[in-house]
């Protein structure tokens, strides 16, 4: 009888040791991600193509603000992780230490900037 | 790419395995690499609605600058493309959740699997371009 996990044995192995928690963290942040972005992308695409007004009072919503703020953080961690193992997967040393840095930024000024533009409006 | 340096006489030519070029294009790798094209892809959309979000926070002149794109048949071309990409890429985390789990992972059920995750994005991103 085995008394380790299948988890507990895979933790720790493989070149960079972090794989298991990278796969765990894509699978927590792909769930919460199917579970909002459904509605986000109805609230969405009912505001584009509306008036600022409109557009203002449509993310002033307490519910709308929070699910865009939720979104950009969950989604934008998962896009720089997502990225990450593209890059690491399609090149090596110096450019995919560049690389890798660039997504990650792009990445975290999306979310800043997508925040800030909810400070903004919902405040 | 195999050279072997005689300074060096602890490498050995290892057998390389079969180039990607040379196989026949399968269903599963196809439906495997388009879910992470349509994942990084989706970067495009993000870029634009968050510059239409943060330009509607800012100023009336931002903002017809970035409704004008968001809202011209460029802004129409990316957003439609986004809406199949998060279909696609959602059925495809879906897929991958139920084979991390262990099931599906035969050959059949996978290409079967694959199928629906194509047809069933078109039908959600029409049943999205319909609703919205």
């Amino acid at each position: 009888m085995r008394y380790l996990t299948p988890r507990k044995r895979a933790i720790g192995k493989g070149s960079a040791h972090t794989g298991t928690h990278h796969h765990w963290s894509m699978t927590m942040s792909s769930v919460a991600l199917a579970f909002m972005v459904p509605t986000w992308m109805y609230l969405f695409g009912s505001a584009l193509g509306q008036s600022r007004a409109d557009v203002v009072a449509a993310f002033a919503q307490p519910f709308t603000a929070i699910l865009t703020a939720l979104i950009l953080v969950v989604g934008m961690r998962h896009f720089a992780m997502g990225a990450t193992i593209m890059i690491e997967d399609y090149s090596r040393g110096t450019a995919r230490k560049i690389l890798v840095m660039f997504v990650t930024s792009l990445a975290t000024v999306i979310a800043a900037t997508g925040i800030y533009a909810l400070i903004r409006i919902a405040l | 790419m195999a050279e072997v340096k005689s300074s060096s006489p602890r490498r050995v030519e290892r057998p390389l395995s079969p180039h990607l070029q040379i196989y026949r294009p399968q269903l599963t790798a196809i439906t495997s690499i388009l879910t992470r094209i349509t994942g990084n892809a989706l970067i495009v959309g993000v870029l634009l609605a968050v510059w239409w979000l943060a330009a509607a926070a800012i100023s009336e002149d931002a903002f017809a600058r970035a409704d004008a794109v968001a809202t011209s048949w460029f802004g129409d071309l990316v957003f439609l493309g986004s809406a199949w990409a998060i279909w696609y890429h959602y059925l495809a985390g879906l897929r991958h959740l139920y084979f991390d789990a262990g099931h599906g992972l035969d050959i059949p059920t996978a290409e079967k699997l694959g199928w629906g995750m194509i047809l069933g994005s078109v039908v959600l991103t029409v049943l999205t371009v319909i609703i919205v």
